[in-house]
């Protein structure tokens, strides 16, 4: 089981957890199988075409699958799967 | 009975070549190397430009630091053209140089010929003091204390992040801080925003900024930007500085900033916070990925927390934009490395650091093109970029 660290602004939408674990042996198999157990995840992590979004960046440990092999790099039991939505926020007001 | 020492200098120079500051200034262009053998406070008053100095009573040992090649062609000078001369006859008999010369006349007819001089740049008494603990360092030292004071570092907010990031680049003599932030002092910053104080409520930010890094450090200088930086200002704004720190709240405004730092080749130390958590990346344009590279589009507005109010642990802008500080102050003094193609995640509540690597896109829209090609038009520009958040601020 992979773990996923899941960013502050998904965090709502798995009950308000930080990390998952979630099987799969792809990053695209680990990804649905959180989508599927919180389905409001899904159109946040997928486009309608079923790739990843392109705001939201996937780091197999610290390196971004989009590098590797995007949705079908291979995942390993100790391997943690980062997400990280692009966040904007100093803290004006 | 021994000879005295005026006796030995005449008999040293009769053996040592001797050389006219004239012919210095053409041999010093032909390759020559200077050396001022005078005491440091006699340097710092001003010297040959270009000259390397050893005083003479390091000269054994330092020497070679200064010319390592003993059939290098050396000039010595000091004040008046003695010291230089006994120096010279040590490099020749002692330490085995084969092409040295001691300057006639020394410094003092170099100046009374109205030959250049270079002034070298020295701390204050008061500034020897303040600094005490960078000097004592030796990667800032006297040098890096310069680099500070000549720095130019803009700031974008002086909000959470920018209070304590500009706190800290005043007290480190950062000599020019500008400020771009057109709010006013509300009760609700106070509770991160450390750079303001109760007694400024209703004052705009910028003023009240001013205030406390003169009240801290009075080398600093402060421009104010009482405005909101948009498509309309950010090249009035930018160009000059050396670093930007980025402290901003929104999506269209840090695409616009992104894309103008890269056209106009200035580093941008970025942060964001949400919650207990904060993110920290450089971008060095071309050295490095731009924020394009790391997020070519912004999420839609529901994903975009910045667009409307949220919760944030008053001391985490405080820990990140202290991280942006460092950031700066190592980027100006060109020390360690910068956090240049890595992404700093801090959880607060973990209490831990997570470093993922960004990359350079190579087809990024922007930073793939040679800064030039980046029109005005296309500036801070993505899909609905007017509709983005609109109203949120």
């Amino acid at each position: 089981m992979a773990v996923v660290r899941i960013p502050p602004v998904l965090r709502p939408a798995v009950g308000g957890e930080k990390e998952l674990s979630a099987d799969g042996a792809s990053v695209r198999d680990v990804l649905e199988s959180v989508a599927e157990r919180h389905p409001d995840t899904q159109a946040q992590l997928f486009s309608a075409d079923g790739q990843l979004n392109r705001y939201v960046n996937v780091y197999l440990n610290d390196e971004d699958v989009r590098v590797l092999e995007g949705l079908e790099t291979q995942v390993g039991d100790s391997d943690t799967l980062v997400i990280l939505p692009a966040m904007a926020g100093g803290a004006r007001r | 009975m021994s000879p005295s020492g005026a006796e030995v200098l005449r008999e040293i120079k009769s053996r040592i070549d001797e050389v006219d500051p004239a012919q210095v200034r053409e041999q010093s262009s032909n390759g020559a190397v200077v050396i001022d053998v005078r005491e440091p406070e006699e340097w710092a008053a001003g010297h040959i430009p270009g000259a390397k100095h050893v005083p003479k009573s390091y000269l054994e040992s330092r020497i070679e630091g200064a010319a390592p090649d003993r059939a290098q062609h050396l000039i010595l000078y000091c004040a008046s053209g003695n010291r230089s001369a006994w120096a010279t006859r040590t490099l020749v008999e002692d330490l085995g140089y084969e092409h040295v010369e001691s300057m006639t006349g020394g410094f003092t007819l170099w100046k009374d010929r109205g030959y250049e001089v270079e002034q070298p740049r020295t701390l204050t008494a008061e500034q020897r003091e303040r600094y005490s603990r960078h000097l004592l360092l030796p990667e800032v030292g006297v040098e890096g204390q310069q680099k500070l004071l000549d720095a130019k570092v803009l700031l974008l907010g002086a909000g959470g992040l920018g209070s304590p990031a500009a706190l800290y680049l005043a007290a480190a003599g950062v000599g020019t801080l500008g400020i771009v932030d057109n709010d006013e002092v509300d009760v609700s910053n106070l509770q991160r925003q450390v750079i303001h104080s109760t007694e400024r409520i209703g004052v705009s930010k910028v003023d009240s900024a001013e205030q406390t890094i003169t009240a801290l450090n009075p080398d600093v200088k402060v421009k104010k930007y009482d405005l909101r930086l948009g498509p309309e200002n950010i090249m009035d704004v930018l160009p000059g500085y050396d670093v930007v720190v980025d402290g901003l709240d929104n999506f269209p405004t840090r695409y616009l900033l992104n894309d103008a730092s890269v056209r106009l080749g200035i580093p941008v130390v970025s942060a964001a916070i949400l919650g207990f958590e904060g993110q920290l990346s450089v971008f060095k344009p071309y050295d490095g990925p731009c924020y394009r590279c790391l997020f070519p589009v912004p999420p839609p507005a529901e994903l975009a927390p910045s667009c409307g109010a949220n919760g944030v642990l008053g001391v985490l802008p405080g820990t990140m934009g202290l991280l942006q500080a460092t950031e700066v102050v190592k980027l100006i003094l060109g020390e360690g490395d910068p956090l240049i193609g890595r992404l700093l995640m801090y959880d607060a509540l973990a209490a831990t650091f997570t470093e993922v690597r960004v990359r350079r896109d190579p087809q990024c829209p922007i930073c793939s093109r040679e800064p030039d090609a980046i029109s005005d038009e296309e500036m801070g520009a993505f899909p609905d970029y007017e509709a983005f958040c609109a109203g949120a601020h």
